[in-house]
């Protein structure tokens, strides 16, 4: 199922010169292939490499680049990070958090103005740093915040397994974690979107294995790469993506064979299955997804923080936030009447322009001046 | 948040390894690459070690992280 890796240079950003020769050979094949294609990327570190690098302006016109739901912090639905500061705010509880969720909003603000205010609220570089964290801190329960996809949940098990061998019985997890190949099977049969291929995700495949994605072509008839990050790697797996259209067959071609394998992190995978079992989860834009969340084992119910009790009022949006369709990719972040008006890098609004990973971010950093965004 | 940074492992006990960038040391949990050899670059996501990568994608990835790094820092600078 996998062809041979093209024998193009494999430069980092400093190589025009492929990049270059790639786009000449896109843009051939997209004039024989004779109509347009839509390719979606769902990887937040792809979403930045892509406007960064200016790639989009590199492809034809008839060749559309679309993001799509893979920055974890962006999906989190509101009602989660308002559960984390309602934790947040009981004087028994420390919650910590990777600093991307420190200033996502919440119904009424966000952690960091929980923190202002004097809860309790820790940012972390590792899982492994809150269960020190509770080792230290006997007398309070520590709530880590469990946000991301195939990639990092093996670190929250990991962190949870120590714990269990350690007999650290005060740490705890908030479980908002996400696997990607539900809200892409939602993508791929939603009319609205009409996507052609996808650029697939290359650290949830380090652990997942390529091979977790073949439904993508089998189920759907798409068009499929694993890439790496380089504008390079972007620019093989979009070239790849439209032979695999005008050859009318679709499959999953890794071109990151150096890191990525089959069947991935086999380790991994076990762990997290351990601990974790599959529950619906709500995305941002998409709504409830069956099966498409990992929640604690029943098993492991004194680790689950979700059981805690605490008031919260239904989840509330930022007003005129079009995230949902961002993370869609029905529309572009300019297409937002808040883009680069009310809603900045430095004054977010909604999540995709908060985190570092998000759509948002991603345009006005590199791209709002060169796509018609707002000023 | 799924970035992962390439880093060799130059020192091993048990599960913990000591694996060093540019010179720059840090103790990272091998639990979930049980199988990592001294010498080999690996993968760090979150403090834990996922995967394990070869020399040169290890040194392309390497330098990209540094031109992004370099391209923001000019961009603030000039904001």
């Amino acid at each position: 199922m996998t062809s041979p890796e093209a024998p193009y240079g494999r430069g980092a950003f400093g190589n025009p010169r492929a990049v270059a020769g790639l786009a000449a050979r896109i843009d051939e094949a997209a004039r024989s292939l004779g109509r347009p294609a839509t390719f979606m990327e769902v990887c937040g570190t792809h979403t930045n490499a892509i406007a960064a690098a200016g790639l989009r302006r590199l492809l034809p016109r008839s060749i559309r680049l679309i993001a799509g739901p893979g920055c974890p912090v962006c999906v989190t639905p509101v009602g989660y990070v308002d559960r984390a500061e309602a934790l947040a705010r009981r004087p028994g509880i420390i919650v910590c958090t990777f600093g991307d969720m420190l200033r996502v909003p919440s119904s009424t603000g966000s952690l960091e103005r929980v923190r202002a205010e004097g809860g309790d609220v820790r940012v972390v570089y590792s899982p492994r740093d809150a269960v020190d964290m509770a080792r230290q801190n006997p007398s309070r329960r520590v709530v880590f915040l469990g946000v991301g996809f195939e990639t990092t949940v093996p670190t929250v098990a990991a962190a949870l397994d120590e714990a269990e061998a350690t007999a650290v019985s005060n740490f705890l997890i908030l479980s908002g974690h996400k696997v990607m190949p539900p809200p892409l099977r939602a993508l791929a049969s939603d009319p609205e979107v009409a996507v052609d291929g996808l650029l697939c995700p290359g650290h949830v495949s380090v652990i997942t294995g390529w091979r977790a994605f073949a439904f993508l072509p089998e189920d759907y008839g798409l068009a499929a790469v694993v890439v790496g990050f380089t504008p390079t790697d972007v620019m093989r797996g979009v070239l790849d993506l439209v032979r695999q259209m005008a050859e009318g067959r679709p499959e999953v071609v890794n071109l990151y064979s150096r890191v990525v394998t089959a069947d991935g992190n086999t380790r991994a995978k076990a762990l997290v299955e351990r601990y974790f079992t599959p529950e619906d989860q709500i995305w941002r834009g998409f709504g409830a997804i069956p099966a498409s969340g990992l929640g604690l084992r029943p098993e492991f119910a004194h680790r689950d923080a979700s059981l805690i009790e605490v008031d919260v009022c239904d989840p509330v949006e930022p007003e005129g936030c079009r995230c949902g369709e961002v993370l869609k990719g029905s529309i572009n972040p300019p297409e937002c009447p808040l883009f680069g008006r009310e809603c900045t890098h430095e004054s977010p609004v909604g999540a995709c322009m908060v985190s570092s990973e998000g759509t948002c971010a991603a345009w006005y950093r590199h791209e709002r001046f060169s796509q018609g965004g707002a000023p | 948040m799924c970035l992962a940074v390439p880093m060799r492992l130059i020192k091993r006990d048990g599960d913990a390894g000591i694996l060093d960038l540019d010179g720059v040391q840090r103790e990272v949990s091998l639990a979930l690459l049980p199988d990592a050899q001294v010498g080999e670059y690996l993968l760090v996501h979150a403090g834990y070690a996922i995967g394990t990568l070869d020399e040169e994608e290890a040194k392309i990835t390497l330098q990209l992280l540094k031109e992004v790094a370099d391209h923001s820092e000019a961009r603030h600078d000039f904001s």
